[in-house]
């Protein structure tokens, strides 16, 4: 393998981790403060034909993108009102909400099948993404994929190195504890649960208008699950979180190419490889279970009742 | 005794006579005619095609038929339901339009023995079922010599589906038809094992440019290998429907299927009662095949000789498979002189020569 193949490899790689980067750290950031909202792929969907929509009529990349968010973030909020509000089960209320999105995205994108745009263009940057292989491997994106590295930095220096964030993480330890010393658990939760609504919304956008600019339904094609799953095995910590969804992209696209050389290895077992591959190596890098206990939201998935206390 | 037997017989006949009334007591009135598709219409692919038929044989038999389709109906048991619920409401026609219908449909037909069903791509037929499909292949052997004309780096790239007779079929088609105009070519061959994963598809499309290929085709539903070729700046070859509007550059032509004229003639044929359990396979010459959206960049000559083969196909003086065939380790799998019999063509596990990798087990 030639150095512009690895390098073709690892370009093509990020691009491919991108959704799930953005579906992933909002609901990592939505189970730090205790809920498990297992709607992420409907989500995605919803998000991915607004903005598609969005994108279509007005041409705009941002009203795609804020329209994304907020359709994300309102089916989020439907799941914090039956899980929140209304106590409803967690992990049947998430269930209920994918089977919902994949319904409603095939409703709303019915005049848009297989209708295409012309994509998002990589940001050309002067001089740097000139420069070799540094050039192609860091600057040779479009913007929403710099802006998932963003959101990553926004997201850890929150969670780790703010108030807000460190309530938030308390609110997923120990609720109770929380509202006894008078914080809002409800409404914090909701914040965090609207927030991985409107970053999974973020990553169907990216997935519709930027890397497949075209609608079909169910194109999310498992992408919600296979974030949820990037979380849990991550050990809930947003590096290790865009590690394992840059190594799954990485992996699915160089099975790919494994295939194109005439490889003997049978193609059904190089579609497994990215999902074994990227388990073993977030369970083993976090094998700890001391490191699990201390990072594991310890109230996740459980209905709180503040009357109660 | 001899009075006896002829009573019997006389009553068989009666009996057989009010059956084949009941059969066709509803033939008065218009037919009806269901449609179960696999995925939504869209506006390109596998199903935009069987709709676009079904629309043609509703004007083509204006007043006398009358049609449904029911989308989006997944493969298994819900596929039985759906067509068990068109045949119990009234329809005596129902086509299924997808390979994993084939048990269901079997299975609802054995129920409903007065009324006519018609599976696409399948291999199992029963008294009042038949099957029907296109000869695509035929239509691969001609954009195969599209490719192989208009790539520079003799390297094709093909994004398949799953390892079935039929997808190998294509590569192999495309493959001959490439190689009958230009030796040197390769045909890559990636497998995303899924139908419908425009994610998978662009992936695959992109590796496949990567390493050299400069002309793309498909057998997969999305447009998403189109779109990735127009946006690398490489040429595809698009399959099912014309997609030149998803790829108006990079699409060099496409192979279109259609089944107009299939499903004219067959709910004719329920019409005027003559209609028969039979394996329809049509191809280029009864129309079913197409190359469609040819791109103005491929010159005259290479157009001229591609219409010179289509014609040859359809007189019978040509034929994909004509022998010498040889596979991938060099045995002669047709002999020169002939060529492949249909038995063959529907059994195919190899790949012929000129395609690189192994076929998945």
């Amino acid at each position: 393998m030639d150095l512009s193949l690895v390098l073709h490899i690892m370009v093509a790689a990020v691009a491919a981790g991108t959704p799930f980067v953005f579906a992933a750290l909002g609901e990592l950031v939505t189970e730090k403060s205790g809920v498990l909202n297992l709607g992420v792929e409907g989500m995605m969907l919803v998000g991915a034909i607004t903005g598609f929509i969005a994108m279509a009529k007005s041409g705009s990349l941002l009203l795609a993108v804020v329209s994304g968010m907020a359709a994300g973030a309102a089916m989020a909020a439907v799941f914090g009102v039956l899980t929140l509000t209304l106590m409803a089960n967690q992990v049947a209320s998430g269930l209920a909400l994918t089977i919902f999105g994949m319904g409603l995205s095939a409703f709303l994108g019915l005049d848009y099948t297989s209708f295409a745009l012309p994509g998002v263009a990589e940001l050309h940057l002067p001089l740097l993404s000139d420069l070799p292989v540094i050039g192609p491997l860091l600057f040779s994106y479009d913007v929403l994929v710099y802006s998932s590295v963003v959101l990553f930095v926004a997201v850890s220096w929150f969670l780790y190195k703010t108030r807000a964030g460190l309530l938030l993480r308390g609110i997923g330890e120990a609720p109770e504890s929380a509202h006894a010393l008078g914080y809002n658990v409800i409404g914090i939760r909701y914040l965090a649960v609207l927030f991985g609504g409107a970053m999974a919304g973020l990553g169907g956008v990216y997935l519709s208008v930027a890397y497949t600019p075209v609608w079909v339904e169910g194109m999310v094609a498992g992408r919600g699950w296979v974030s949820l799953a990037l979380v849990v095995f991550a050990t809930w910590r947003p590096l290790r979180v865009m590690a394992g969804a840059y190594l799954f992209g990485g992996i699915t696209i160089a099975q790919f190419h494994v295939q194109g050389f005439g490889i003997e290895i049978p193609s059904q077992l190089l579609s497994m490889l990215p999902y074994i591959a990227t388990i073993i190596v977030l369970v083993v890098i976090s094998r700890d279970q001391q490191t699990i206990r201390l990072n594991s939201p310890a109230s996740l998935g459980k209905t709180y009742h503040p009357e109660n206390q | 005794m001899k009075s006896m037997t002829q009573h019997v017989v006389a009553g068989l006949v009666c009996l057989a006579c009010l059956a084949a009334f009941s059969l066709s007591a509803v033939a008065g009135d218009k037919l009806k005619v269901g449609f179960v598709y696999v995925s939504p219409v869209g506006d390109a692919g596998w199903t935009y095609q069987h709709d676009q038929g079904r629309q043609i044989m509703e004007k083509n038999l204006a007043g006398q038929v009358e049609t449904k389709f029911i989308e989006s109906v997944p493969e298994g048991a819900e596929a039985e339901r759906v067509i068990r619920d068109l045949a119990k409401s009234g329809y005596d026609l129902i086509f299924t339009t997808s390979f994993g219908y084939m048990n269901p449909t079997l299975k609802v037909a054995k129920m409903f023995p007065g009324k006519y069903f018609e599976h696409s791509t399948g291999y199992k037929t029963a008294k009042n079922l038949g099957t029907y499909m296109c000869r695509y292949y035929e239509g691969r052997y001609l954009a195969g010599i599209v490719a192989g004309k208009m790539t520079k780096s003799n390297t094709l790239g093909y994004v398949a589906a799953f390892p079935i007779p039929e997808v190998i079929r294509g590569i192999n088609a495309y493959t001959l038809g490439a190689k009958s105009v230009n030796p040197d070519i390769k045909v890559k061959v990636i497998w995303v094992n899924s139908w419908f994963d425009p994610g998978k598809e662009r992936e695959a499309a992109e590796a496949l440019i990567t390493q050299g290929a400069d002309v793309i085709t498909h057998h997969t539903d999305s447009t998403a290998p189109v779109l990735t070729a127009e946006e690398k700046g490489v040429y595809a070859i698009a399959y099912h429907s014309d997609m030149s509007k998803y790829g108006p550059k990079a699409q060099l032509t496409a192979v279109t299927h259609n089944y107009g004229d299939i499903y004219t003639k067959i709910a004719k044929s329920v019409l005027d009662k003559s209609w028969k359990s039979e394996a329809i396979w049509n191809g280029i010459k009864e129309g079913a095949i197409k190359l469609e959206g040819m791109n103005a960049a491929v010159p005259g000559d290479v157009v001229a000789l591609v219409e010179k083969t289509r014609k040859g196909i359809a007189e019978g003086s040509i034929h994909p498979f004509q022998g010498p065939v040889k596979d991938q380790s060099g045995k002669v799998v047709v002999a020169a002189g002939k060529s492949m019999s249909d038995k063959e063509l529907l059994g195919m596990n190899y790949y012929v020569e000129g395609v690189q990798g192994n076929i998945p087990k």
